[in-house]
């Protein structure tokens, strides 16, 4: 029982010390998972027999005192990540039936290190929403509840089933994506860590692509420890993505050594607006305090143009988002619905209407829309021009700061009978999060304080452009300070 | 050289610009390591980059790029050293993505040129206005279904350079010159085979009509031609076809329409319902390409010699016309040939005889240079006996056909045939006595003043002689005893 | 900029997406509430200001001309819905 809640350090020094075998490791989280994920609905797919050929080959490799980074440790994969053979879905219908014959970069790696994979994780469908509603195998619950209420709670988006697992002890890490916020969000809402790397960090080969300029994997973890653990399993040029950054990937854990003093956090008055929820204030300035009395020094600083990245983001984002869809065609894969007596036509349209949720098809018009003839200046163009402009505010305050402090989201998990008066509502949840994945820049969530319903609030870190060792040392600073100790009954 | 048709109100223009699709030669493909390999198996050239597979990323093969910059060098274009590639968005069963990978706005080459030869022996110039980089489609195959299509994938993602004429031809003669000239270049460069059967080269040509002097009338576009003759043939038709609408009071309509060989005839295509929208916009998954002054300048110079410096060289060097030595340069196997040739004969004997007799045969053969049944040593036999006199020219093509059919050298014809020319004067003027003691009355009348009958003697002489006698010689003495 | 059902099937189509009537007032309806948010964009003086073509300083790598993939039909095929002879299948193209 205790197995499941140990770190993905603690785990690895067990398995090392021979206090417990990779075996029982995978066993104990997939008996959990059979108990749990019927409700939980955290996975669309589970991967038992591999998972036990997995942990058995850990084993061995293990005994004879080899072995990878993270050998026999447990990994859940959002199920946007193509696995050889495993059902691949994006939770979403026109996928249905697709096993590829490749597998992602980044889980190659993950499984050349020694990792068992437990299965693959719900999102939101093609990556897109913050609360893992729109997926076509359902919604994930949150395993945090209100005091004192039994309605289920949303894990937040798009990597919902990710966090949630995480936080219930399914799996002591799990690969998410962030292209606006997706692992952060989640994290925040589910009181874990999520890091979103710098751009270029990690390969996208083989993630199924919503928006290309953004799209990011990243880890989903207990701690910050175990999130830089994964970074050195996950990050890494690889030449078959050509955004990939060909830069060296250092030792993330060395670099937690928790000193920071004299690092310099800025505190963008932007993300302060009016009306922001006061316990979420009260969380942020707690946070200020804390790296203060760890030797930081607090700085005032103007990101002038945070207002417009939203509005930025659902412009750029559908954009490519219409084009990279455009490949659910019934053609090769997935879903086929085949009109009687139709053509070529006819089955592209009945297949992508049947095949995409609501939300995937909303986002395609729009991004149809902003590309098409006449508008094209006026919005995509615009909006990548202001998007120059948030990165170079990020670029000015970053001359006079090494990280910058924020709230992850404005609010704790929502229910699911939530429902926004319109989409709008529904993305500002993403409002801090978005313009760091608009910059490309790092950006890591840990849980700040409990609100007085006891649900996770997360604060968020951003650093510098593949300085993610600044960045995650200034994480577990403030981590070690915090001393976060909230667990979902 | 215009070409105008006569219509009934008068005279039309025609206005012809061409888009060319040529394939670049290269082992594996511009976005992806799949083989390019002509005739694989359905689908056995293709990555899961190519069948675009969810998550999959383009990486640019450096070949493309480099056989783009060269094609532009050779057209005296301008390079671009920051090229952007596009996504244009459409759907069809044989583009996987849903967009195909192309530029836009910024192409890796600008504008340029193309000097065409033109028979009378002129040089028209063409402008291009550009070349880009783009993915070629899959197959599709309708013919083995009634209601189904099949997609070969194999072609899917080849590298194809666009290149993209000013609207500046006005004939078909000129369009035709103009797909030779490109052709002979990039296949001189090695930068596409320039395989119009096989497809690695493909012709869209946009055809206009207009009185001269007046505007452009609207242009229709014809796909995917892929032979000269055809293109030929294409444009003629549909010129007349677009002066026969408007005379008859009709207009234009803009579209886009087939060459069918068979008849002779373009024909639209079933026309697309929607105006196409592409949605061009930067491909996220490709930065801007960036290239070097130095890596063009290296490029430059390691370019082969060209058509155009060729003819000239030829021209300069072996007296050639422009039209002879525009016809050798077409091909890098003439010039090899000629050269081959002019390095030990007269070059202008030697022109002659390859672009006029070899070639003559060769076409009513089917058959290449580089499979000719005479080789330029061969050949060249035959041109030292035509120098030094051992046969005269008519005899020499007569040799040339036994050469085609025995497959023996020149001399050997030769002597087997008994075909050395008499040159001896003393042997010639016995023949012309013996046919001048048999024609008296012949000439009686031509010293009376029919001059005409001359040409009767040199043909009794060289019949007499069985055809060996040397034609100036007989002039020569002809006119001396007929005196 | 408002869109009506008229807009959203031009874009539907454009997209390959079926939509009911019932279902084009309704995207109309919320596509318009989207645009009109985004636009606000208007505001931000973008004078001069570059397109971002990307956040990180990467060169676009080159590729070596080799063949390193391919070859593989089978697993090309082998998700499509239909398929022979190593072929994709699909309803006749109208051309």
């Amino acid at each position: 029982m205790t197995l499941r809640t140990l770190t993905l350090s603690a785990m690895r020094d067990g398995l090392l010390k021979k206090e417990f075998s990779a075996t029982e490791l995978a066993g104990a989280h997939l008996d959990a998972i059979e108990k749990i994920n019927p409700d939980m609905n955290a996975f669309i797919t589970i991967t038992r027999d591999k998972a036990m050929d997995m942990a058995k080959n850990s084993d061995a490799k293990l005994a004879k005192g080899q072995g990878g980074l993270i050998e026999g440790i447990p990994v859940g994969v959002k199920d946007l990540f193509c696995t050889k053979d495993v059902l691949t879905t994006a939770a979403s219908h026109i996928l249905d039936g697709f096993k590829p014959q490749y597998e992602s970069t980044v889980t190659t790696n993950i499984w050349n290190q020694g990792g068992v994979m437990l299965g693959k994780l719900n999102l939101d469908e093609f990556a897109m929403g913050s609360s893992n509603m729109t997926s076509h195998y359902g919604p994930v619950k949150n395993p945090w509840k209100k005091k004192g209420s039994d309605a289920p709670l949303v894990p937040g988006g798009s990597s919902g089933g990710s966090a949630a697992a995480v936080a219930a002890d399914l799996c002591p890490i799990a690969l998410g994506t962030d292209t606006g916020g997706s692992i952060r969000q989640p994290a925040s809402f589910c009181g874990i860590v999520g890091i979103k790397p710098t751009y270029g960090r990690c390969s996208r080969y083989g993630i199924v692509a919503f928006a290309s300029s953004l799209d990011q994997a990243g880890p989903i973890t207990r701690n910050v420890r175990d999130s830089a653990i994964m970074l050195n399993v996950m990050c890494g040029h690889d030449a078959k993505d050509s955004t990939s950054a060909p830069i060296a990937v250092p030792d993330f854990e060395a670099a937690l050594t928790g000193n920071i003093k004299g690092k310099k956090i800025g505190i963008p008055k932007e993300y302060r607006p009016d009306g922001i929820d006061p316990e979420i204030n009260a969380m942020w300035d707690n946070g200020i305090k804390l790296l203060k009395e760890a030797g930081a020094e607090i700085i005032d600083i103007s990101l002038p143009h945070t207002k417009y990245a939203l509005a930025t983001y659902y412009i750029v984002a559908p954009a490519e988002c219409s084009s990279n869809l455009a490949r659910y065609d019934g053609v090769r894969f997935g879903l086929r619905v085949m009109p009687e007596k139709g053509n070529l036509n006819d089955m592209y349209e009945a297949t992508r209407a049947a095949g995409f949720g609501h939300e995937v098809k909303r986002r395609i018009m729009i991004g149809t829309y902003v590309l098409s003839a006449g508008y094209y200046d006026a919005y995509y163009k615009k909006a990548q021009r202001v998007r120059w402009l948030i990165a170079n505010d990020f670029n000015e305050a970053f001359k006079k700061v090494d990280a910058i402090l924020t709230p992850t989201a404005p609010s704790a998990a929502f229910g699911f009978d939530y429902k926004p008066s319109d989409p709008v509502e529904m993305y500002l949840n993403d409002v801090f999060t978005v313009p760091t994945s608009l910059a490309g820049l790092p950006g890591i969530s840990l849980p700040g304080a409990l609100n007085k319903d006891g649900l996770p609030l997360g604060l968020q870190l951003i650093g510098k452009a593949f300085d993610e060792e600044g960045l995650l040392n200034v994480a577990y600073a403030l981590e070690q300070a915090i001393g976060f100790k909230g667990k979902p009954v | 050289m215009s070409q105008m048709i006569k219509g009934n109100t008068g005279d039309w223009e025609i206005v012809i610009g061409l888009e060319v699709h040529a394939q670049v030669t290269s082992n594996s493909k511009l976005f992806s390591g799949a083989s390019t390999l002509f005739g694989n198996e359905p689908n056995a050239n293709v990555s899961f980059v190519d069948a675009g597979m969810p998550g999959m990323l383009p990486v640019i093969n450096a070949r493309a790029i480099e056989q783009a910059v060269k094609t532009g060098l050779a057209i005296n274009a301008q390079i671009n050293l920051k090229s952007v590639f596009d996504r244009k968005n459409y759907f069809y069963a044989d583009l996987p993505q849903g967009y195909q990978i192309s530029q836009f706005l910024d192409p890796i080459v600008g504008k340029g040129e193309v000097l065409l030869d033109m028979p009378d022996g002129s040089v028209k110039r063409v402008g291009v206005t550009r070349i880009h980089l783009e993915q070629d489609a899959g197959k599709s195959l309708h013919e083995y279904n009634p209601k189904f299509s099949y997609i070969d994938l194999n072609r899917a993602g080849v590298t194809l350079m666009e290149i993209v004429s000013e609207p500046d031809m006005r004939s078909a003669d000129e369009a035709a010159a103009y797909l030779k000239k490109l052709r002979a270049i990039v296949r001189y460069i090695g930068a596409c085979d320039g395989d119009m059967e096989k497809g690695s080269m493909r012709c869209d040509a946009n055809v206009s009509v207009r009185k001269p002097g007046g505007e452009l009338g609207t242009r229709c576009e014809i796909k995917n031609v892929n032979s000269v003759r055809f293109l030929h043939k294409a444009i003629e038709y549909e010129a007349m076809r677009q002066v026969e609408i408007i005379e008859s009071g009709g207009k234009i309509d803009q579209q886009t329409r087939l060459f069918d060989s068979a008849k002779g005839e373009t024909r639209t295509m079933r026309s697309k319902e929607d105006a196409h929208d592409y949605r061009y916009f930067p491909d996220p998954d490709l930065l801007p390409l960036e290239i070097t002054q130095d890596y063009v300048d290296a490029l430059k110079k390691s370019l082969p010699e060209l058509p155009d410096q060729r003819k000239q060289r030829y021209m300069e060097k072996f007296g050639l016309s422009a039209y002879d030595a525009g016809v050798i340069v077409g091909e890098q196997e003439y010039a090899q040939y000629y050269e081959q040739l002019a390095a030990k004969h007269d070059p202008k004997l030697a022109a002659n005889w390859m672009t006029g007799e070899l070639f003559g045969r060769l076409n009513k053969l089917g058959v290449d240079i580089t499979e000719s049944p005479i080789s330029a040593d061969a050949l060249g036999g035959l041109l030292g006996l035509i120098e030094d006199n051992t046969i005269s020219g008519k005899i020499a093509k007569d040799v040339l056909d036994l050469m085609f059919e025995t497959g023996k050298s020149a001399s050997a014809i030769v002597e087997e045939k008994g075909l050395r020319q008499v040159t001896d004067t003393g042997a010639i003027e016995k023949v012309i006595d013996e046919v001048m003691a048999g024609n008296p009355d012949k000439v009686a009348e031509y010293r009376s003043g029919k001059d005409k009958l001359f040409g009767f003697f040199v043909g009794q002489v060289m019949k007499l002689s069985g055809g060996k006698a040397n034609p100036a010689a007989v002039n020569d003495l002809l006119k001396k005893k007929l005196s | 900029m408002a869109l009506d059902s008229q807009a959203v099937a031009k874009i539907a189509r454009l997209a390959r997406i079926k939509v009911s009537e019932e279902e084009k007032a309704h995207y109309a309806h919320e596509i318009s509430g989207i645009l009109q948010w985004v636009e606000q964009l208007g505001e931000v003086n973008t004078d001069g200001v570059p397109m971002l073509t990307s956040v990180s300083e990467v060169k676009l790598p080159w590729r070596e001309d080799i063949v390193t993939d391919g070859n593989q039909q089978e697993a090309v095929v082998k998700n499509a819905p239909a398929s022979d002879y190593g072929c994709f299948v699909v309803p006749k193209v109208i051309e």
